[in-house]
């Protein structure tokens, strides 16, 4: 008996025969809709692929502007925090500041990008039915690839500033990829969650300016006074951030603790924002 | 349990659906106002029941007509064919791939080209970029649209929008191919063609679902016709009956006006 209550059910992705069932919330079957989402993953790498084109297009730097953006930006800061702080060795914490900031700065473009991608995807939802997870995937694509070019503008200033080139570098690719899947599951969260408040994200640039001053970015996390530990210890990303300063700014192995918590956090974050994400998505046609 | 009630002529059964929207009076949702609201301890969302217990079906090769006034619930049976909107009761079996051209200018991106935008809404719907790229020079002849590919989709002209759209719909293999009032775009010459390629589908036994204010068209082109008023399927049978008694019910009689396609 129970097959018969299942087997219509998993027929529901099925690219020939399709049979649609009352269901609001909950989940779908998720290993075809994990393999319908994969057989459409086109779809996400060019939609990633126009946004790229379409942004600054009409701009007089044009893509110059995906480096310029965040090499303005560090200067900014370098500017103010040196200012305010005057650090022992300037070189080297322009090196940790611009790299902690092309990288919270992924995260945030994630963020950013995905939140209204469900929303703006309007007509789209509308009018064909596929899942609709490969919207936010998309934006968090789009993020990525606004990112890898940063990280040149990071190698002539770290070569400047002298930073150590050790095989403790290789530690960059698992940070980047934790946090790639931290912020796949915090994007899938927002973009299902701007369907039911609009205004997340006007809430969200200001979440995020305060998610950062709590990260070891504009500062060292060993600068941090004890009683503010704790800041760093609630933080998902923060021991991600100090693993990023220790192996490319000091040339030391993170802690396998930190690294370890940071890979947890990710996980837990992306399982959570996508089982959110796809017993939702099936709303969202009524709601937009 | 996975076998179409009826015959395996069948290609589109709906069983008893019904369609229950849960929206909320006010008009964005926002965090704001739903703080506002749980601290009055007030609940604003509203039933409204777009369908209500509608059954039919539809063979393999056949033309579906719909009719009924705005907002009887058209676009959301079609929708729920679709397997965009999940019905609330009831089942729907749909057999074959699916190719929908929704409303007007179905999930083209403006800013973007033409070209873009075919290739976009033809991943969307599933084909891969090999399939895509073998129908690329067939979508945009039958679109007439050679010159305008790479231009940006707000430079196109209603009519363009639209050809564009139909050609997309038509031309990627659809088993079942569901229009919603996308015929009254393009001049005389470009809806000859259009009738010409539905024809065309049918004898290839797929099947037309075609929802539409121009009864004219419902009567040239349909093989049957259902009538939908207010959530309700009022009638079901022969296309030139349901017109008729649908022109009759509205009481304006099978004028000009409502025969042609506006």
């Amino acid at each position: 008996m129970s097959t018969t209550v299942d087997a219509p059910r998993e027929q529901e992705f099925n690219p020939r025969r399709h049979v649609y069932e009352p269901h609001r919330v909950g989940l779908p079957p998720l290993v075809p809709y994990i393999q319908e989402l994969w057989r459409r993953r086109e779809f996400a790498v060019e939609l990633s692929r126009t946004n790229l084109r379409a942004q600054h297009f009409d701009t007089a730097f044009g893509q110059l502007w995906l480096i310029l953006n965040p090499l303005l930006l560090g200067l900014v800061y370098f500017l103010l925090v040196d200012i305010l702080h005057h650090h022992r060795n300037a070189p080297q914490f322009f090196a940790h500041l611009l790299s902690g900031l092309f990288l919270f700065y992924f995260m945030q473009q994630s963020l950013t990008q995905s939140v209204k991608s469900v929303v703006s995807g309007g007509k789209l939802i509308l009018n064909s039915a596929f899942p609709r997870a490969l919207l936010p995937l998309a934006a968090v694509r789009t993020a990525f690839f606004r990112f890898l070019p940063t990280m040149l503008i990071y190698i002539p200033v770290a070569i400047a500033t002298h930073r150590p080139v050790t095989w403790q570098l290789l530690w960059t690719v698992p940070i980047v990829l934790i946090l790639l899947v931290l912020a796949t599951g915090l994007s899938l969260i927002l973009a299902a969650g701007q369907v039911y408040f609009r205004d997340l994200d006007n809430f969200l640039p200001y979440v995020l300016r305060i998610w950062m001053y709590m990260t070891p970015i504009l500062y060292y996390a060993r600068e941090v006074p004890e009683k503010y530990q704790w800041v760093l210890d609630v933080n998902p990303i923060a021991k991600l951030f100090t693993a990023w300063s220790d192996v490319l700014i000091e040339g030391i192995a993170p802690t396998y603790r930190g690294m370890a918590l940071a890979a947890g956090w990710g996980v837990v974050l992306f399982i959570v924002g996508f089982l959110f994400f796809v017993s939702r998505e099936r709303d969202f046609a009524v709601r937009i | 349990m996975i076998s179409l009630s009826g015959s395996d002529r069948v290609s589109i059964s709906v069983q008893d659906v019904s369609v229950t929207y849960r929206t909320a009076y006010e008009k964005k949702p926002t965090l704001t106002e739903t703080m506002k609201r749980l601290g009055r301890r007030e609940r604003i969302v509203r039933e409204i029941e777009a369908l209500k217990g509608v059954s039919f079906e539809v063979e393999h090769g056949k033309v579906l007509g719909v009719v009924g006034a705005n907002g009887a619930g058209k676009s959301t049976l079609v929708r729920t064919i679709a397997g965009i909107l999940p019905p609330t009761t009831g089942r729907i079996e749909v057999d074959g791939r699916v190719s929908t051209l929704l409303a007007l200018g179905v999930g083209f991106n403006r800013k973007l080209t033409g070209r873009e935008n075919v290739v976009l809404g033809g991943l969307a719907s599933g084909l891969t970029r090999d399939h895509l790229a073998a129908k690329y020079d067939e979508i945009v002849e039958f679109a007439e649209l050679e010159d305008f590919m790479d231009m940006p989709m707000q430079t196109y002209s209603s009519g363009m929008y639209g050809r564009l759209g139909f050609s997309v719909a038509v031309n990627m293999d659809p088993d079942i191919l569901l229009i919603d009032e996308a015929l009254s775009v393009g001049d005389a010459k470009f809806r000859k063609k259009s009738f010409e390629k539905m024809r065309e589908l049918c004898s290839e036994d797929r099947t037309i679902v075609l929802v539409s204010h121009a009864l004219g068209s419902i009567e040239e082109l349909c093989d049957q016709a259902i009538w939908i008023s207010k959530g309700e399927l009022q009638m079901e049978g022969d296309p030139d009956e349901v017109v008729h008694a649908y022109t009759t019910f509205l009481d304006v009689g099978e004028t000009a006006l409502t025969m042609e396609d506006v």
